[in-house]
């Protein structure tokens, strides 16, 4: 019997070593461990998004490490600060390839700075999953660059049928940033399903950067009453808005994209204006998903903070990338990416499996709120 | 119609934040000459003061005003007694003032980011958000106490302007500083007094700012300093009713701008109207017109 385990396990050594040997591109297969490299903003402006991103990312690896690696490989991360800077970006990305001679990159964070790296790891064959780029022209750069969360359209689309289906919306309005591409993204794709599921949008309202006088924008969509508001920002501006909603009377349910995450910590007082509200996002921490508690509760430990949505979509998105290594039994980069084609992993983010233009297919969460806590509704599929 | 009118209680109650703070500007400017950049920066420490009452020391809000009011105000004295103080007494250019001014801003903006970080912080507002009644019509409780504190206060300070023997002051020393000084005023007063009124006003400004605008952040103060500096200058700098009127007339204009659809040109209509003003008449609304003796 024992030599029968010894026998399979010098078996499975062999066959990995050849497997190695034949791929000579990428050096990191050799040895005992596989590197894999994350880029994203960990200083300066950006960093809000890039620390949980890492910290998701290096809670994933800590525990794939703990039990037994990828096919008895330790996972080695290299860590790359694009110091929320374009031009850093590209110097990350070559210390990444070049350095570092990574397998795979969970990153970059933002849309701007995913799309250089994007570019660079298609052209160089290394594999790329970004867990928070929603600019939809990310994974269109090339067959290497996968997504974990969802597009800005889509979620967008997603918004717009759960209003007609669940909430029964006939009439709509829309309140959001015009510069910001995230905030237009969600817009345009709710306002494109909103047309196809005759939700009427009868008021359209935009505001600038830097803004925080809503009250003429809101006193126009209380005029119109509409059943449901939509409003596509980000949690800072969102508070705010929420506020002057219901200060000048606005009586219609307010809905949000994921940008609402973290919401309820700058309500301070004001959460009575969020009763009637629903937002949707692609993790939530109040689901009554064990796995999810225990990320929660691990993150909490680790990090002394609640984990956003960007920790959570990393924390997935690491485990994915893994599992296609471990299925493809190799670090070669075409061969991981065919892995990737045909996972379908079941996450702390629902369950993923990717599409033909490698975004994500999969349920989004929609929470609500009771007082001054989040309060999850379901899980939401448009057929 | 009633929209109408819902959108200019809007404007107004945005407007007659700008003009509390203009107001500032505007008397300042009146006594000394000098274009004071650090009051938008004001309005952000009242906004700290009474974010750091509330929650880090967790005063109530009867006491918390007050203090922040007083320390504001008090705050203006030493920013006047220490960085413009010596400059004014010396006869400085103008130049200098102004560059002193604007050195104070980013100091004032720096520090606060360093204690209390670049993230946004809030206390607890305490006006309700909701609608009232008023004369068939629903406008916001919070743009209506607005409206109502801030016409109340510029009341006030026109009646104390006229009657009071400290204003009595401030106005002849605006008039010609060194005649005044020679009838036995103490300028050097009346200037320090001039700054504790208008922190004191930039104060309550950030207060009624913080109910209707509930973030605060250490360079909140910038753009709203600006608009407000821009207020002053329309309404013609150095006057008060002039402030005032400056004030309401660009919180309406940018209410009702953004309430036709075209919230993208409302800092084009506001700085719009001030290129239009500088054009046709550059003393503004109220000002008058001195000739520079040479």
């Amino acid at each position: 019997m024992k030599r029968k385990i010894l026998a399979s396990i010098l078996a499975g050594l062999v066959t990995i070593s050849s497997l190695t040997a034949c791929d000579n591109k990428s050096n990191s297969g050799d040895g005992d461990e596989i590197v894999i490299g994350a880029v994203g903003p960990h200083t300066k402006d950006l960093s809000v998004y890039g620390i949980p991103v890492k910290n998701g990312i290096e809670m994933a690896v800590k525990e794939i490490n703990e039990n037994g690696g990828i096919n008895g490989k330790k996972i080695r991360l290299a860590i790359e600060d694009n110091q929320s800077s374009d031009s850093e970006v590209v110097n990350a990305y070559n210390k990444l390839k070049d350095t570092e001679k990574v397998v795979a990159i969970i990153g970059d964070v933002t849309s701007g700075n995913s799309s250089i790296v994007a570019a660079r790891a298609n052209a160089d064959k290394i594999p790329m999953l970004t867990p928070s780029a929603t600019d939809a022209s990310v994974t269109q750069t090339g067959e290497y660059i996968f997504r974990a969360c969802f597009t800005d359209p889509v979620q967008g689309e997603i918004v717009a049928n759960y209003s007609v289906e669940k909430l029964g919306a006939k009439t709509a309005a829309v309140l959001y940033n015009a510069d910001d591409s995230y905030s237009r993204g969600l817009f345009e794709g709710f306002k494109a399903a909103a047309e196809e599921l005759n939700l009427e949008i009868i008021a359209e309202e935009t505001y600038n950067n830097k803004a925080v006088d809503f009250n003429s924008q809101l006193t126009n969509i209380k005029n119109a009453n509409p059943d449901i508001l939509f409003v596509p920002v980000y949690a800072e501006d969102a508070a705010l808005i929420v506020n002057q909603a219901k200060s000048v009377g606005v009586t219609s349910t307010l809905v949000g994209g994921d940008g609402w995450d973290g919401i309820l910590s700058k309500m301070n007082g004001g959460e009575d204006a969020l009763a009637n509200s629903y937002f949707f996002s692609g993790f939530s921490t109040v689901s009554t998903d064990e796995k999810v508690q225990k990320f929660v509760s691990d993150y909490k430990a680790a990090y002394d903070s609640d984990p956003a949505s960007f920790a959570a979509l990393a924390y997935d998105a690491t485990y994915m990338m893994a599992e296609a290594i471990k299925n493809a039994g190799s670090t070669d980069g075409a061969k991981i990416i065919e892995e990737l084609k045909k996972l379908e992993y079941d996450g702390i983010t629902g369950t993923t499996k990717f599409g033909e233009d490698r975004n994500p297919i999969k349920a989004i969460m929609v929470s609500s709120f009771e007082g001054a806590n989040y309060k999850y509704i379901e899980n939401y599929e448009v057929d | 119609m009633d929209i109408f009118i819902l959108q200019l209680i809007n404007g107004l109650s945005l407007g007659s934040i700008y003009a509390l703070v203009a107001l500032g500007y505007s008397m300042v400017y009146g006594i000394v000459k000098l274009i004071n950049f650090a009051h938008g920066d004001i309005i952000m420490v009242s906004c700290f003061t009474m974010y750091t009452a509330m929650e880090i020391a967790g005063l109530p809000l009867l006491v918390s005003i007050p203090l922040t009011l007083i320390l504001t105000a008090v705050l203006g004295i030493i920013i006047e007694k220490l960085a413009y103080d010596r400059l004014i007494s010396k006869g400085v250019e103008r130049i200098s003032l102004l560059i002193t001014a604007i050195g104070v801003s980013i100091f004032l903006q720096s520090t606060f980011q360093l204690i209390f970080k670049a993230d946004s912080l809030r206390y607890q507002a305490f006006l309700p958000s909701k609608t009232i009644s008023l004369f068939g019509i629903e406008p916001s409780l919070k743009s209506v106490v607005t409206i109502i504190v801030s016409l109340v206060l510029m009341l006030a300070l026109t009646l104390f302007v006229k009657l009071t023997k400290v204003g009595k002051a401030m106005r002849a020393a605006s008039e010609d500083a060194s005649a005044a000084k020679l009838m036995g005023i103490n300028t050097s007063n009346v200037v320090a007094f001039t700054f504790a009124i208008g922190s004191l006003l930039a104060a309550v400004a950030g207060i009624l700012y913080f109910e209707s605008y509930p973030r605060i952040e250490p360079y909140m103060g910038g753009m709203l300093g600006l608009k407000a500096f821009v207020a002053a200058v329309i309404g013609g700098i150095g006057s008060i009713p002039g402030a005032m009127a400056g004030g309401l007339i660009l919180g309406v204009a940018e209410a009702m701008t953004v309430s036709i659809g075209l919230s993208s040109y409302s800092d084009a209509v506001v700085f719009g109207i001030l290129i239009i003003m500088l054009v046709l008449k550059p003393s503004g609304l109220f000002g008058k017109n001195i000739r520079e003796k040479v």
